[in-house]
């Protein structure tokens, strides 16, 4: 059963992310994205990850998405308007990507070899999940802060119509 | 809830690496910064689901609390990054990036 | 005393910190009587030192200098019968001179820089003197070298002069080379160069010892450059560049005689290395010869006097190679007195004849400069060595010890001495007797001031009595002077086992003949230019094939020219054209040119596209990941 779970899933995040590339419209490049991070999240609910699949959908398929497509309207973007590359610079796109896979997953392979632990199911658990986050990892997540303080400065900085 | 053992570490691995070098596609294939944009979040997310399955298999919550952090620069990262965009589109009128070709040697 | 006796040195040093940094901000006459106050302090605190030293040596400790591993130098001063004549000498004949100078350098425009650099000199040379260390001695004697640059090349605008000042410094770093190679070796022999170390572990040593004779051939080679010995006394007679009163401090107190001193004080070294020991008598009986029948034809008043110290200076080298080392030090005192007498009495008559320095329009100046010709009439009796002046004694009692070492060097010492006799009188005559033969209406000769001939007087004054302290047994005297010296170089003497052959019969036969041979080379200089009023061919007339030989120096310098210059020029040639131009030029201009070459290639990477770049940098990642893999 979680075997199927998983392969369905799977499939269906590689096919949307393949669609997210391939796709001319913006607008559906978008909305294969967000099929691909829900297919996502549910691999991370396969991990027992619960609370982070509820993060993934709401920052990324909520938030981040939101952000593009606005973006993409308020840009006036949703046309096929993109001059494509020529053949070859295609071809070579997908061959360097394929290399890259094929090494990737030769020089990979080893890394499931590592001890694994005997499985536990309060790992992914917010409250577990929780003491990690503000014992061993405060000071991060304090600087964090900062970083989204500084990100918002930034864009709004930029955003500004008169930049001086 | 699920036996995990079930399902092999390596197949994460592969589905990960499948999902980041179709990202790298994307970069390489498309011109459109956004699609770009885009490409580089699905390799965000395909190295936060190998760090998840990591996680979970080597039963260490330290792992989960990375990909929290990924997300949160992931969300910084994506606004500047579009705010970026616009600037670059209202100078250029154009989204594509041949166009900026300046650090041409 | 002693304590004071430290700071010797330091009033010269104080005198040339203040006027080198005032410079022209300090009038003429506060400078020149700062520099003459200074040395005048220097010598009275000399004068204590030298009638409290009574034998005994003291070292006084300064200052710690350099101090790494085993190996130690600390700023420490000797004190003994030598070192204590040396500061008499140089600061008593320096302090005249300094008073001279003010007189004649009074309208030069460099006038206070000049004392600083007279300040400077004394101060190195003192510290060449006192040193108690081969290494200390070494940082006078390079100082020595640098002021005697600044001072010979003090009117640097004229462009020969400036070769003469460089001249002189390429010399005596030949000899400073040897001169260090021969410290090296006695620190690597004794491992130290104090001489407190070093010369009783030296008593130690086997006679003829080779490695005792390396260091002091390396040292004598140190003494060779300085004191202008054969082959490396070229550059003496061209020093002459220099304001007279220089030529003076170079050739009587400073300078020349620090080789002399070295030799003196490393005595023992030398008792301990006959070769040694024969090579410098040799090197410095040849020296004495040659450089006196050079000065036989010259017709530059101070070129004769240039080769006349030269010629006294093997003197002192053969005293010091025959083992009479009180001998040569006496020698030296009485040289400094009548050496520097002759200088500034060559420079009154150059200052009274507005600059001319050529004998041959000179003459008849006896009576227009009363005071100039009485003293230099003494100081040239007394190097010629006629009795009762100071320079007989000294010679004679060098030529002594050299009759009882060998035969040889005392029948050329003689001869030395006859020509000596010969051009000197020859350049008196011409200078003060006759007709004047310059142009009377163009230049008036006058008596130089009183701050000129002063110093002139007392010079002239000690080089008449300077004598007296060195009078031998055989003439009824007690040879006080070698008395005095004795602890110094009691060890040296012991060592020798001087054979005390010559009785004292024979020693006043020996003076003897040397007085007469010496009047009949007077009486031949009277005959020639008095009598038969003979005056020095004009330039360019041919000569008598020995007398053109004589007045074009033996073209050693031509034959250096060609010899050494010549060929290191052409060496120089080839770096600068070949290996530097070319070779290394060429290397430095390749890799540049590679560089432009490789980036003017690499240019077309640069395209600009962004896809670009990320093509490269995924492949650039698969290659790494690949090697990973491998």
């Amino acid at each position: 059963m979680t075997v199927y779970l998983f392969i369905v899933l799977g499939v269906l995040a590689v096919l949307s992310a393949l669609m997210v590339v391939f796709t001319k419209n913006p607008i559906h490049s978008i909305l294969y994205l967000v099929l691909t991070f829900f297919a996502i999240a549910g691999e991370y609910v396969l991990l027992n990850a619960q609370f982070l699949a509820i993060v993934n959908i709401i920052v990324y398929a909520g938030a981040i998405m939101v952000l593009f497509l606005f973006v993409v309207m308020l840009l006036n973007l949703n046309k096929e308007t993109e001059p494509h590359k020529s053949m070859l610079r295609k071809l070579i796109a997908v061959v360097a990507a394929g290399l890259l896979m094929v090494v990737l997953v030769g020089s990979l392979k080893g890394a499931s070899n590592m001890s694994i632990q005997p499985f536990s199911h309060n790992t992914g658990l917010i409250e577990n999940l929780g003491t990690v986050l503000f014992n061993d990892f405060l000071l991060p997540f304090e600087v964090s802060a900062i970083l989204f303080l500084a990100a918002m400065v930034g864009a709004v900085m930029l955003g500004k119509k008169d930049i001086k | 809830m699920t036996d995990l053992k079930a399902i092999p570490l390596d197949w994460y691995i592969l589905l990960s690496s499948i999902l980041f070098c179709i990202g790298i596609m994307g970069v390489l294939f498309r011109r459109n910064a956004i699609i770009i944009f885009m490409s580089i979040e699905l390799m965000l997310n395909a190295v936060n689901l190998l760090l998840v399955a990591f996680s979970a298999y080597h039963n260490d919550a330290a792992g989960q609390v990375f990909v929290f952090f990924t997300m949160a620069v992931a969300a910084a990262e994506i606004a500047v990054g579009l705010a970026i965009l616009i600037v670059v589109y209202r100078n250029t009128k154009s989204t594509d990036i041949d166009v900026l070709n300046r650090l041409k040697g | 005393m002693n304590q004071y006796a430290a700071l010797i040195p330091f009033f010269p040093l104080a005198g040339f910190v203040i006027i080198g940094l005032m410079n022209t901000k300090l009038p003429k006459n506060v400078a020149a009587i700062l520099a003459c106050g200074m040395l005048l302090i220097s010598f009275c605190l000399s004068l204590g030192v030298f009638m409290n030293i009574s034998g005994q040596s003291n070292e006084v400790q300064l200052a710690p200098w350099i101090s790494v591993g085993s190996f130690s130098a600390s700023f420490t001063f000797l004190l003994d019968p030598l070192s204590s004549i040396f500061l008499m000498i140089i600061t008593g004949v320096g302090f005249l001179i300094h008073v001279y100078s003010v007189g004649y350098m009074h309208d030069d425009e460099k006038h206070n820089i000049f004392f600083a650099y007279l300040n400077l000199f004394v101060f190195f040379m003192l510290i060449l003197v006192l040193a108690s260390s081969y290494l200390l001695m070494f940082v006078g004697w390079e100082g020595v070298g640098l002021c005697s640059y600044l001072l010979i090349g003090f009117w640097f605008k004229n462009k020969s002069y400036n070769d003469a000042a460089k001249k002189a410094f390429v010399m005596n770093r030949i000899g400073d080379l040897g001169f260090l190679l021969g410290i090296i070796l006695l620190f690597i022999t004794f491992g130290s160069s104090d001489y407190h170390i070093i010369f009783p572990k030296a008593q130690g040593f086997m006679s003829g010892d080779g490695m005792i004779t390396a260091i002091t051939l390396l040292l004598f080679v140190g003494a060779i450059g300085k004191s202008a010995q054969i082959p490396l006394y070229t550059w003496l007679p061209d020093a002459m560049a220099g304001p007279t009163p220089v030529s003076a401090l170079i050739h009587a107190a400073t300078m020349v005689t620090a080789g002399i001193y070295m030799v003196a004080r490393s005595g023992i070294l030398y008792a301990l290395a006959p070769v040694s020991m024969f090579v410098v008598a040799l090197i410095g009986v040849v020296t004495a010869v040659f450089a006196a029948s050079i000065a036989l034809t010259q017709n530059d008043i101070k070129k004769v006097l240039a080769y006349s110290t030269v010629s006294q200076l093997g003197y002192m080298f053969l005293g010091l190679g025959v083992g009479a080392f009180s001998a040569s030090v006496f020698h030296v005192m009485t040289h400094a007195f009548f050496k520097a007498l002759l200088f500034l009495g060559a420079g009154s008559v150059i200052h009274g004849l507005a600059g001319e320095q050529d004998i041959r329009n000179m003459g008849g100046l006896r009576k227009k400069l009363p005071i100039t010709f009485l003293t230099f009439l003494v100081a040239t009796f007394a190097i010629a060595g006629i009795p009762p002046f100071s320079g007989f004694f000294s010679k004679d009692e060098i030529l002594a010890h050299a009759f009882t070492s060998n035969k040889l060097f005392w029948v050329l010492g003689v001869i030395g001495s006859m020509m000596t006799a010969f051009y000197m009188f020859r350049l008196l005559f011409l200078t003060f007797y006759g007709t004047y033969r310059g142009n009377e209406h163009k230049v008036h000769a006058h008596e130089s001031p009183k701050v000129m001939t002063i110093p002139l007087i007392i010079l002239a004054i000690l080089s008449t009595i300077g004598g007296f302290v060195g009078v031998p047994e055989s003439l009824g005297g007690s040879s006080q002077i070698s008395h005095f010296l004795d602890p110094v170089f009691k060890p040296a003497q012991d060592k020798m086992m001087l054979l005390e052959g010559s009785s004292s019969v024979s020693e006043v036969a020996l003076m003897g003949i040397t007085v007469a041979v010496v009047l009949a080379s007077i009486l031949l200089a009277w005959y020639l230019y008095i009598s038969r009023k003979r005056v020095p061919a004009a330039e360019g007339a041919r000569l008598p094939a020995l007398q053109n030989l004589s007045y074009h120096k033996y073209y050693i310098d031509e034959i250096y020219t060609a010899l050494i210059t010549k060929p290191l020029d052409k060496l120089s040639e080839f770096f600068k054209n070949i290996v530097d131009n070319k070779l290394i030029d060429g290397i430095v201009n390749l890799s540049g040119k590679a560089t432009e070459a490789v980036s003017d290639l690499m240019r077309f990477v640069q395209t600009g596209n962004v896809d670009f770049y990320l093509l490269a940098m995924v492949i650039g990642i698969a290659c790494i990941l690949f090697f990973k893999l491998m």
